[in-house]
This record gives C-alpha cells, structure tokens and sequence, in this order.
C-alpha cells in the first residue's frame, strides 16, 4: 500500500490544477512544505502515532522539492488507514505546525487564516486540500474577486458577513504590531476608522459589506501585489 | 430575539448572535431599537455571501432532483441548465476544494443534456483555455532574472522587488534599443567591412570642403606610457576614438549589395527616432495602470487610507525582521496621515490675517532659495568660461570642483528651507527626489542600499544614454552591462548583508514614480537630439551625414525619391493645410470625452445617495415588521 501511494498521481495532479490557481511546479512543493516538518524527528512522530504536534520545524532543506519521497514519508507515518494517497491527502495538521510554516510565521493574519480555509468541523486542523485552497487564493494567478472574497472573510474577525468598526480596529491592531505599545490610541482609531467608513461606506449604514469591500478593493492598487504568498 | 430566530440561521452556521453596536444606525434612526439580525440574514443579499451555502449550491440542490428529466420539462431544464452553466471555470468560484469537486461533476452530469453543438463549445473552450495557461506558463519561463526575483519578493516584500523589477526593465530596455541599432546600422557595416557578403561601400566624395579640415589627430604613435591604455579605455578618448564606439566611424554613404543600395545615413538617422519611440511607447504602456490608478484616485474619493489598511500588510513578508520594520512603517505612516488630515482641518479653520503671513512668508523663502541657484549656476558660467579661456589642463578638474561643491552645499540647504514653513507637512517623495537631483554629482552615497540618490543616479545614467547612443552607437550595450553588473551587485548584497533600507516603500507608488521619473528623462533626451537633428549641422569630416547640411535633411532628399503620388501624399500631410484641422478635430474629441467622464461622475454621485437612502428604508422595514411581528405574537 505505502509503495502505490508513494506519489501524486497524474489524474490527480491534473485534477488539483484544474480546481485550483496552481501550477504543477507549486502543488508539488505544496506537498513538500506540508510535510516536511515529518522529515526530521520522524521516529518520535511514528511513535506518537497520529497526533502531529508540537515538535519544532527544521529549516527547509535547501534543494530541488522531494516530492515523491516527502509524500511518502508522509504516508509513513500515518497509521495503516491512513496509507492511501487520498486518505493521507486528507489527513489533518493541527494549527501550530502550519503557523510555524516559514511563510506564515510572520503573518500578524495566521490565525484569521487557518481560520478561514479549515474544512474540519471543529475549524482547527487543516487538511493538504485546505492547505492547498490556500496557496491557490494566494497565488499570482487567482482572480482579483477570489483574493477579494477571502480578503473579506479574513478580515471579518467575528465571522458576520460585514466588517463592524470591533473588525477594523482589530484589523489595525495587528497592521500596527503585536504588543500593547505599538498600537494607536483611540483617538486616532477612532479617526481613523471614520476615514475609513467614509471613504469605503457607500449605504452608510456602518458596516462594509462585500460589494463595498470589493469596490474598494477594485480600485486600490496595490492590493494585488500584497495579497500574495510566494512558495 | 436569539430563541426566535434560531431557525432562521442557514443550518451549520456557528450560533454566535453578532454584536450590534449603536453606530450601525445612523443619527436619524436612533430612536429606533436595535434592529433583529435575524431578518438581515434572511435577505438575499446577505445570503449570498453566507459561507457555507452560496446560490450556485442551493441551485445545485434543484438540479439535483432533475437528472431524470420528462419530455415536457425538457425546453425549461435546457434553459435553467444552460443558465447554470456559467462560463466561469469551476476555479474561479470561492469554494473549497471539495465543493469545487462537487459542482463540477453535477455541471458534467447535466452537460449530458446540452445539445451537441452547446457541448461541443464547451468543450472547445476548454480545451482554448487550457492552451491559454500552457503558452502562459511557458512565457513566463523565458522572463529573465524570474527565479531571482521571486526569491527577493519571498524575502523581503513587494517594495523592494520593485526595485529590481525595474533594474530588469531598464537592463531589456537598453538591450532592445541596442539590437535596433545594430540590425540597423552596424551589421550592414560589419557584414561589409568582413565581406561575409558580396557587397561594398559606396563613398560620395565631399565637395567644398578643405582637406586641411578632415584630417583629425588621434594620439601620438611611438612610445606612449602603459597606463595610457587603461585611461583611453575607461574614458573613451585615444585609440577608442577611432574604433566604432564613435558617430565618426561611419564616414560611409551606403554599402552595394546585389539588388539595392544600403542606405546608411538614413539608417542611422530611422534607427534614433525607432529607439526613441520605442523607449517611449514602452514606458508609457508600463505606466499606465499606475497612471490610471492615480486619476481615479484624485478623481473620487481620495482612497488612501482604504488602500493602506486592506492592502498594507504584505503578505509576502517571511522575515521577522523585515515584518517588525513593516508594522512600524505602517504604523509611522498612519499617524504622519492622520497627523496631516487634522492639519490640513486646523488650516481650514485658519482667519485671512494668518494666512497673508503665512503665503507671504513662503514667498520670502522661495525667493532667497531661487536666488542661491542662481547665483550657484553664474559661478558655474563664470567657471566654464575662465577655465575654457585659461587653465586646458586643470579645467575639467576645476569645474568639476565648483560644481560639486555648489551641490554638496545646496542638497541639505534647500530641503531644510523648504521644510521650515509654517505648517509644511513632513516631505513627500518628489521633493526629497527635487533636491537630490541637483545633488546627483555628489560623490557621497548615504543611506543604504536604495537610497533616492542612487536611483537618481540611474536616471541620469539612462538619460545620458539615451542622448549619447546618437553619437555613439555602442553606447545602450555599455549601459546594459552597467544595468546588470548593478542587479547582482545589489541582489548579493541584499541577500548577504540582510539589511533593507529603514524606509519601506510601496510598490505601486514606487512603480508610478520611477517610470515617471524616467519619463521626464527620456523627455529631456529629446530636445538637444531633436536641436541638434534639425538646426546643428552636421560634421563634414567625418560621420554619415558629410554630405547633408542637416541631420534631418536625410529624410527630405529620401522623399523625393518616391513616386510621385507618394511623395504628394506626404506632403499633403505634413502641411499645415492637414495639421490644423487634424489638431482641431483631436480637441474636440478630447472634449467630449471631457465632457463624458463629468456626466458618468454626476451619476455616481446620484447613485451613491440613492444607495443609502435604500439602505435606511430597509432598516426601517425591519424595524417595522419586528414591531408588527411582536404584536401579532402579543
């Protein structure tokens, strides 16, 4: 079973690129990056069975990505059921190993991000077809309205469906720093988000609902160029 | 209220009641009560947006009972089906992967009950699209330096990617311009000059001219020190003067191939004006989405502050470092905005007393700044002069003094004064750039590794190019090795000293400014080529145009040669009779689409307080039907 499992297969791949922004190249070192974190500590991993938590993440080797001998490391370490390619496609990581990914570490939205793209019940793990959705939003291909949806639903801190002035002041809060003394004071939060609901407000009901976000972020210009991760 | 409307949530939604905070009403409406979410999730707008059940689904859900369909429901289905069927690939819907998989085998299922000919076009554009992609990604393979600088942007953000971005543009700009005037100009003379090809060179002897006057002296022959090699060869004087580096090499009237005469002056002359427009069509194509963002943004509201929060975090950013610098940066920029939004309020608010002290003060200090340039572009007259009439040897080295001693003295002397009026707001990049560009020949570089005076360094060096490759046609290959000894130099120094520069910059300004920037330089390339084609006449020693009186004189006698009908064409459209109508027919389309945009704006605006309006009647409904709901209940 490891043995046919031990790499994507075509249809698959075929399919991934299909319902995703990806190229073939990404996808592949999307699987790398996911399970990468297994190639070190993989005999402590083994023995703690299916729970992936806590261990550290070694640096990514530097190197052309692994891709059928990361996937089947992968495949490894999960238990027997688990061995099949779309089972293991489907097996879930837990939060901290995808926040301590490189390129979402120093990410003030990771949680929000997580968030977002997990399909679990429970809203905290996430399985590689997540972890693929999110490159794919991410990419340079994908469409300014997709980038713009999930924008949205990232910046929606209490999942309403509209972004309340609670929203863009946390969304402040974490473009400005982590700690207590970077913030703004609230004055100047308070002015500032008048700003921003005048410029952005178009029913003037305070709140941005969709439409509204997406009209402004049509016509903001670097919006394109910063809602992008590079692998 | 939260028991009543239980139901009403769409099933797997989190049961969480959003707050409602006083401020969603506006200042009419507050003695209204809050109004119930539960009828705001119930419209079909908010429905639309909800995340686990989107219209695209809930049709789905409908289809899903039809796949057997009756012959009398058939015509609706085909209409509903083929409604369904968007022509939006399944990728573009913002759903996860398993609901993508989901509505694309039910569009494959219902695909079954298309006609032949709809499900041939469905497929045929499949298959284009996916042709699309594949020819895409492979063009993009062929984009020089791509890993590079995908590996910066990963690094380090999208502001400094910028920067090399533009150094690649500027590298492919001079290659490009130096390709034109090779296929031109020099490979005709080489393929001659080696006889790869049967043909020679034609040479009109110059009459009325002394031989005395031709003749040029190079460099002494004999023994001449080692070092004077070196010297002629990083400063293009001595045996370079000979080589074809220089416009005087090409002292030929045409080469004779088989069939026809090689033109070489108007070569040389077609081989400017194709450089100098190319250079200009592709800076103005590459600017035009800033140019466009930025007139919208002037236009409407001014969206600054939007475009800083939803897109100021960039999210390519993976070192700490970098990401700590980011948040200050952001958070500098929001308080400077801020700071100045409440200025330009207390300005507004200022009496007519202060404001005749405040203009007459900047006038003031306008005047004593203009009078210091003046005085420092008479010395450097008055140096010119004496050193042209006295000193040969040290006069280089004495304008150079003054000059660079007038620029290191003026660049923190001017900012500083047009920093001190009252009520100026902290520089903006145009005039931090103003003053470093009388600065440019100062030999210090501070500020790390993208300092302003860096990149004006560049576009001087492209100006000067773009001046130069004219007179010398080797010139856009020197400048091309400069572009990208400079792009590995910067990118290794960036990825092993890891230090960016203190002040982040946003790509799409940094963009706009730099291709700006090179705009104006290119406009100044154009005017002392333009002088020097049309009034300056050329050399009659030696260059292609000896036997011309103008540069551009090529271009005339090249017309009379035509045919007859041709040449009357061309006449007739470059005279007045056609340019003055043709101008004035460009003004009035210019007008309307004036006119046009002010109309389309008028209508915005209508549509803007229509759009609210609409907003309060509809809390207004739910208002009144909550309040007929309870009754009914009590």
């Amino acid at each position: 079973m490891g043995g046919s499992g031990s790499r994507l297969s075509k249809e698959l791949l075929a399919e991934y690129q299909d319902l995703t922004f990806l190229t073939k190249q990404e996808i592949l070192l999307s699987m790398y990056v996911v399970s990468a974190p297994h190639l070190v500590d993989n005999e402590q991993q083994a023995r703690s069975g299916n729970e992936h938590t806590g261990t550290p993440i070694a640096e990514r080797a530097n190197g052309s990505p692994l891709s059928a001998r990361a996937h089947r490391r992968f495949c490894e370490l999960l238990p027997q059921e688990q061995q099949s390619v779309e089972a293991s496609l489907r097996a879930q990581v837990s939060f901290e190993r995808i926040l301590s990914l490189p390129e979402l570490k120093a990410n003030p939205f990771k949680e929000r991000i997580c968030r977002v793209f997990s399909t679990s019940p429970t809203r905290d793990r996430l399985s590689f077809e997540d972890f693929l959705d999110l490159l794919s939003v991410f990419s340079d291909t994908a469409t300014p309205d997709i980038k713009s949806h999930y924008a949205f639903r990232i910046f929606d801190f209490d999942d309403d469906g509209t972004l309340n002035r609670e929203d863009l002041s946390q969304l402040v809060n974490c473009l400005t720093g982590e700690s207590e003394d970077t913030r703004l004071s609230a004055s100047e939060m308070k002015q500032l988000i008048d700003n921003i609901l005048e410029e952005s407000d178009i029913d003037r009901d305070g709140t941005i609902n969709l439409s509204e976000f997406q009209h402004v972020i049509s016509r903001s210009p670097d919006f394109a160029s910063s809602f992008k991760i590079v692998l | 209220m939260s028991e009543s409307s239980a139901s009403a949530l769409p099933p797997g939604r989190p049961s969480r009641q959003p707050a409602v905070h006083p401020e969603n009403l506006s200042l009419d409406s507050s003695c209204f009560s809050s109004p119930p979410v539960n009828f705001l999730q119930e419209l079909p707008s908010y429905r639309s947006i909800a995340r686990r059940r989107t219209t695209i689904l809930s049709r789905d859900k409908q289809s899903g009972t039809l796949l057997k369909p009756t012959n009398s429901y058939s015509s609706q289905l085909k209409d509903g089906i083929a409604a369904n069927l968007s022509s939006q690939s399944i990728r573009e819907y913002a759903l996860n992967i398993s609901e993508k998989r989901r509505l694309r085998d039910i569009q494959e299922t219902q695909m079954k009950y298309l006609s032949e000919w709809d499900q041939w076009k469905r497929y045929s554009s499949k298959s284009w699209k996916r042709f699309l992609e594949k020819a895409r990604e492979m063009t993009t393979h062929l984009e020089l330096w791509r890993e590079d600088i995908r590996s910066i942007e990963g690094k380090f953000g999208t502001g400094i990617q910028s920067y090399f971005s533009f150094l690649r543009f500027l590298v492919l700009l001079n290659l490009i311009i130096f390709l034109i005037i090779f296929m031109l100009v020099l490979l005709p003379v080489l393929l001659t000059k080696y006889k790869i090809t049967n043909s020679s060179f034609v040479l009109i002897p110059f009459k009325d001219t002394d031989i005395q006057c031709t003749v040029y002296p190079v460099s002494s022959s004999g023994l001449i020190y080692f070092y004077s090699y070196i010297i002629d060869l990083l400063s293009g004087t001595g045996f370079l003067e000979e080589t074809s580096l220089f416009y005087g090499h090409y002292s030929i009237d045409g080469m004779k191939f088989q069939n026809f005469t090689y033109d070489l002056p108007l070569a040389y002359l077609l081989s400017t004006i194709a450089y100098l427009a190319l250079s200009l069509l592709w800076i103005v194509k590459r600017s035009v989405e800033g140019f466009k963002i930025n007139l919208i943004r002037s236009e409407e509201h001014f969206q600054s502050y939007c475009n800083k929060i939803f897109a100021g975090w960039d999210f390519c950013i993976t070192n700490r470092s970098m990401a700590d610098l980011k948040h200050s940066s952001l958070r500098y920029e929001l308080r400077a905005d801020l700071e100045e939004e409440r200025i330009r309020q207390k300005i507004a608010e200022r009496t007519s007393e202060e404001t005749i002290r405040i203009y007459s003060l900047r006038l003031f200090l306008n005047c004593i700044v203009l009078a210091v340039l003046g005085a420092c572009f008479y010395a450097i007259y008055v140096a010119t002069v004496f050193s042209q009439e006295h000193m040969k040897k040290l006069s280089d080295l004495f304008q150079k003094i003054v000059i660079t001693g007038w620029a290191w003295w003026l660049t923190p002397v001017i900012p500083a004064l047009w920093e001190a009026e009252v009520g100026g707001s902290p520089g903006h990049e145009i005039r931090i750039s103003l003053a470093n560009t009388l600065g440019a020949y100062s030999p210090s570089y501070s500020g790390g590794l993208f300092c302003s005076r860096l990149l004006v360094t560049y576009f001087y060096g492209q100006t000067i190019c773009w001046i130069g490759a004219f007179f010398s046609p080797l010139l856009p290959a020197i400048a091309t090795l400069k572009f990208i000894i400079i792009f590995y130099v910067k990118e290794w120094s960036l990825l092993y000293t890891c230090r960016p520069s203190p002040r982040q910059f946003r790509a799409s300004n940094s963009n706009f400014f730099f291709l700006l920037v090179l705009l104006i330089g290119l406009c100044l390339a154009i005017i002392p080529l333009t002088i020097s084609m049309s009034s300056i006449p050329s050399s009659k020693a030696c260059g292609p145009f000896t036997n011309f009186n103008t540069t551009w004189e090529v271009i005339p006698k090249t017309v009379n040669t035509f045919p007859s009908s041709l040449q009357s064409f061309i006449y007739g459209v470059t005279s007045e009779a056609f340019a003055v109508p043709f101008f004035m027919i460009i003004c009035l389309i210019m007008f309307y689409f004036i006119a046009l945009a002010g109309a389309h704006k008028r209508v915005v605006v209508q549509l803007r307080e229509q759009l609210s309006l609409e907003s309060r009647d509809k809390r207004y409904l739910i208002q009144k039907l909550t309040e007929a709901q309870r009754d009914t209940r009590n």
